[in-house]
């Protein structure tokens, strides 16, 4: 029996920063007051929200080769649902939650359906273009806020008198844990018999229809899976927010999403977590710099993202990795 | 009569489907010849909309604007090609789709920096200013049947450049097996340049003729680019005639849907409900078309010959 | 019915078999039966139409025209992987292997491929040792035992060629469909992959397409001659070497 996570693995380049990147994740309620910066309890909540996103689009994007330019879509529809949810007074935790993930499997389903009888570019445009379809929808809800979004008076209840959401710290922890298992869940997939058909997939398509796996099914579910855990990032995000706009669906929040999984390094279990902090922290580096740049940070950003592209590959992970193993060939 | 509205909103639909050919024509050429996936190809019809407002400023004719601005974009297009698309080439479509989206961010801050956030206008010459009455009492803006012959003028005019002359044959060999047009001795990369220069002069003339209508400002060449992707993807990827017949299915469709789909909503549904769900249903109606389309031909509705 | 005589006797027949690119024949109302335990040996030369065939007989292209029976069962209109599921398997002319897989992995994709669905989320296939212990020993067999970790992209061209053969019998298949197996072999590995086919010969029914006529006469029980799509000759390799048309149309003499 395999130990749970493998102490060895910590020892690698990138299990330290693995380790680094949780450490901090998970001591900033302590560490942020005490630099007197506790607005940074604030922004790793809202990282490790989309750190969840990107873990689970890294499941279909960096294991399955299905490059989703939409998969904000399902960001969306966790925190929507919440939303309305609780705009029609239903605020209990085992409605909202069971009722936001069923939907993101379904939408996943339909979603997944259409895209996966393409392939590449088609794929690409397919996926943008279905998620866009949802964003039009929630602009042109009325009722719920259009453009200006729907404000949430309450978050979910549990029902737990000790387990109360209203408290940061509480949910905090929360987001917290939810990252950890998906990370975890991951693990557990990308190494089980359905993750090998996944990759394999990815890997040599028609090679696996010769040996006998209807791959597309697989693929679909996968789909499903990633859109799942990208619904539960946006629960999580609707609680933290008390707040839901159609900007959270809108397609720029899906090329941030890929940007971090490349930024961390795809295909590696840990890599999106470390491209969700350093594309967070950067950005708000970048914005809270005094002068033009803190005002048009973008300008930086842009071209930064390009480069990443350009010269990074493999992300952080991958240049820790090649660092550590230069260093490793002189000695 | 209904009619009157029907036919204004069906010419509304076709010129919004003109402004779509600029787009997707230019987008479907640089998919099907480089297999480049552009998400930046929204920037230039920004850019047009921008440099033909400064040009209308500088020298007070909006022709004059025109005719200085197409220039300027073609310009602007290979400079963008030489710097930053060509390394892209070679790379798979993830990378190009990250490095295409850092240029938007780019491009909408820049932009924002040398011409501020407010939008800018491009005022009209009396002379396209009014309506024109058309037959069965129909009166319609002069300006709007000034942009569908735009279009239709420029779909002729591709048309001609892609199937009479020579840098057209070459596109042709270009698309269909890159190889054997560099084994003729074409010039690729000349050829990528040149196919990405008009691709964006293309796309910042549709920028251009529709900023007296609405206004130049930051992030509108990303609302259109992806009416824009559903329109190369219904007509297939590389096709010039499917973008051109997909461009006016999903401009009409769009505005007609618009128009129209709350009342037809009424003959199922009770009223407030119709009123409810219509806007929310046409806003959905082109990317339920193309769902529809690509659940049947994977391929859009043209696809290339030759195409895998 | 025709052309089956012995319907027990016969692992896969095609009739009549037709296929159309455009307006070119690839495949022209071609009929043959491969008996159960046999090596049938398709020969023909380039443009004959061979990997055409393999193509619809393993489900990756549809015929226009005809049947395909395989075990008793019309699988004309299945999938490939329903067809590789019911024990027809192939190798394939150009190299397809998962190169960011350990040959090992490899392997075990094969079997696995054959253990029932895959809907398994859980428990790590590293640990499942029904999987990994018969994909080394299937890897032992075919001579990569010492190259079971190595990256499958990091094996020679002729250990690729052994690792192509390697998947296509790790699910016990009843059938194979090898598609030039000796592609791309020096003399020596052809003729170490000739000896591997002729140790397993009887185990399983094997089609076999190939280019190297040593190796075809020496393994084949029975030949068939493509040309343009039409069989112009099907018989036991003597009655074949000593067909004249076959020799005008193929073998280049006159």
């Amino acid at each position: 029996m395999k130990v749970l996570l493998d102490i060895q693995a910590l020892k690698t380049p990138r299990g330290i920063v693995a380790t680094i990147v949780v450490l901090l994740c998970g001591l900033m309620p302590i560490i942020a007051p005490a630099i007197g910066e506790s607005f940074y309890v604030d922004v790793f909540a809202r990282t490790m929200i989309w750190a969840i996103a990107a873990v689970s689009l890294n499941l279909i994007m960096g294991y399955g080769g299905m490059i989703s330019f939409g998969h904000a879509a399902f960001f969306g529809i966790g925190a929507y649902t919440i939303g309305i949810l609780a705009f029609h007074g239903v605020t209990s935790a085992w409605v909202q939650w069971p009722v936001a993930l069923i939907l993101s499997a379904l939408v996943g389903l339909v979603f997944g359906a259409i895209s996966l009888r393409t392939k590449g570019v088609y794929f690409i445009m397919i996926t943008l273009a279905l998620a866009q379809m949802l964003y039009f929808l929630s602009v042109s809800a009325q009722r719920y806020g259009s453009d200006d979004g729907l404000t949430i008076n309450d978050r979910s209840d549990f029902g737990i008198g000790f387990f109360n959401l209203d408290d940061d710290l509480t949910l905090y922890y929360l987001i917290f844990a939810v990252l950890l298992l998906c990370v975890y869940v991951s693990w557990r997939i990308v190494n089980s018999p359905f993750g090998m058909v996944v990759r394999g997939a990815k890997s040599n398509d028609n090679r696996m229809q010769a040996l006998g796996y209807p791959t597309t099914r697989y693929k679909l579910t996968a789909f499903v899976i990633a859109g799942v855990m990208c619904g539960m990032a946006g629960v999580l995000d609707a609680n933290l927010e008390e707040f839901v706009s159609p900007d959270a669906l809108n397609w720029p929040r899906s090329g941030e999403m890929i940007f971090m999984v490349v930024l961390g390094g795809m295909g590696s279990l840990f890599g999106p977590v470390t491209g969700a902090v350093v594309f967070w922290l950067l950005q708000d580096f970048l914005a809270n710099w005094r002068g033009f740049i803190g005002d048009h940070w973008a300008i930086i950003f842009g071209p930064f993202l390009i480069l990443v592209v350009l010269f990074a590959r493999g992300g952080i992970h991958g240049l820790v990795d090649r660092l550590f193993s230069r260093k490793g060939g002189a000695q | 009569m209904n009619y009157v509205l029907f036919a204004e909103q069906f010419l509304n639909g076709f010129q919004l489907g003109m402004i779509l050919f600029l787009l997707a024509a230019g987008l479907t050429l640089v998919f099907g010849i480089m297999d480049l996936v552009n998400l930046a190809h929204g920037s230039l019809y920004m850019l047009g909309a921008y440099f033909a407002a400064t040009f209308s400023h500088l020298t007070g004719s909006f022709v004059w604007a025109i005719l200085l601005a197409v220039p300027a974009m073609v310009a602007a297009g290979i400079i963008i090609e030489m710097i930053a698309l060509r390394t892209l080439y070679a790379r798979d479509h993830l990378d190009q789709v990250l490095a295409t989206f850092g240029l938007i961010l780019f491009f909408n801050e820049l932009t924002r920096i040398v011409w501020g956030p407010e939008g800018q206008v491009i005022p009209l010459p009396a002379y396209l200013d009014g309506s024109v009455a058309l037959p069965l009492g129909i009166d319609y803006p002069v300006y709007r049947l000034v942009i569908i012959g735009c279009g239709l003028a420029v779909a002729l005019g591709l048309w001609v450049l892609v199937s009479k002359t020579r840098i057209g044959m070459l596109i042709r060999a270009g698309s269909s097996n890159r190889e054997m047009a560099g084994a003729l001795g074409v010039n690729i990369a000349t050829l990528f340049t040149v196919v990405f220069g008009i691709g964006a002069a293309l796309a910042g003339f549709g920028g251009m003729i529709i900023t007296p209508i609405t206004q130049a400002e930051v992030g509108m060449g990303e609302i259109i680019l992806i009416q824009a992707f559903v329109v190369v993807v219904i007509g297939g990827i590389g096709s010039i005639k499917g973008a051109f017949i997909a461009a006016i299915l999903i401009g009409v469709i769009d505005t007609m849907g618009r128009s129209f789909l709350d009342l037809l909503l009424l003959f199922i549904l009770p009223a407030n409900a119709a009123e409810a769900a219509g806007p929310a249903l046409s806003s959905m109606l082109i990317f339920i078309l193309m769902a529809g389309i690509l659940f049947f031909r994977p391929q859009g509705l043209f696809p290339p010959k030759g195409a895998r | 019915m025709t052309g089956v005589q012995d319907p027990l006797a016969s692992m896969l027949s095609a009739e009549s078999l037709i296929k159309n690119f455009g307006g070119i024949v690839a495949t022209d109302s071609l009929s043959f039966d491969v008996a159960q335990g046999e090596i049938h040996a398709i020969i023909g030369p380039n443009g004959a139409g061979k990997t055409t065939l393999i193509s619809q007989l393993s489900g990756t292209l549809m015929p226009d025209g005809g049947q395909i029976r395989f075990d008793g069962s019309d699988i004309t209109r299945m999938t490939a992987p329903q067809r590789a599921r019911r024990g027809l398997a192939r190798s394939f002319q150009i190299t397809s292997i998962f190169k960011d897989f350990s040959a090992l992995d490899n392997v075990v994709l094969a079997i696995q491929a054959h253990r029932g669905h895959s809907f398994r989320f859980w428990r790590p296939v590293v640990d499942d040792l029904s999987l990994r212990d018969p994909a080394r020993a299937v890897l032992e067999e075919v001579g990569l035992g010492a190259r079971a970790d190595v990256l499958a992209g990091n094996l020679a061209h002729g250990e690729q060629r052994q690792l192509e053969i390697a998947m296509a019998i790790a699910s016990e298949p009843k059938m194979l469909l090898l598609d030039e197996p000796m592609a791309g072999m020096g003399p020596e590995e052809s003729e170490r992959m000739t000896a591997y086919l002729r140790s397993i010969k009887g185990r399983y029914t094997m089609l076999l397409v190939e280019h190297d006529m040593d190796a075809v006469f020496a393994l084949a029980d029975t030949i068939t001659v493509l040309v343009y799509g039409r069989a112009i000759a099907s018989g036991p390799p003597d009655t074949i070497r000593a067909n004249a048309e076959v020799r005008a149309a193929y073998l280049g003499e006159d």
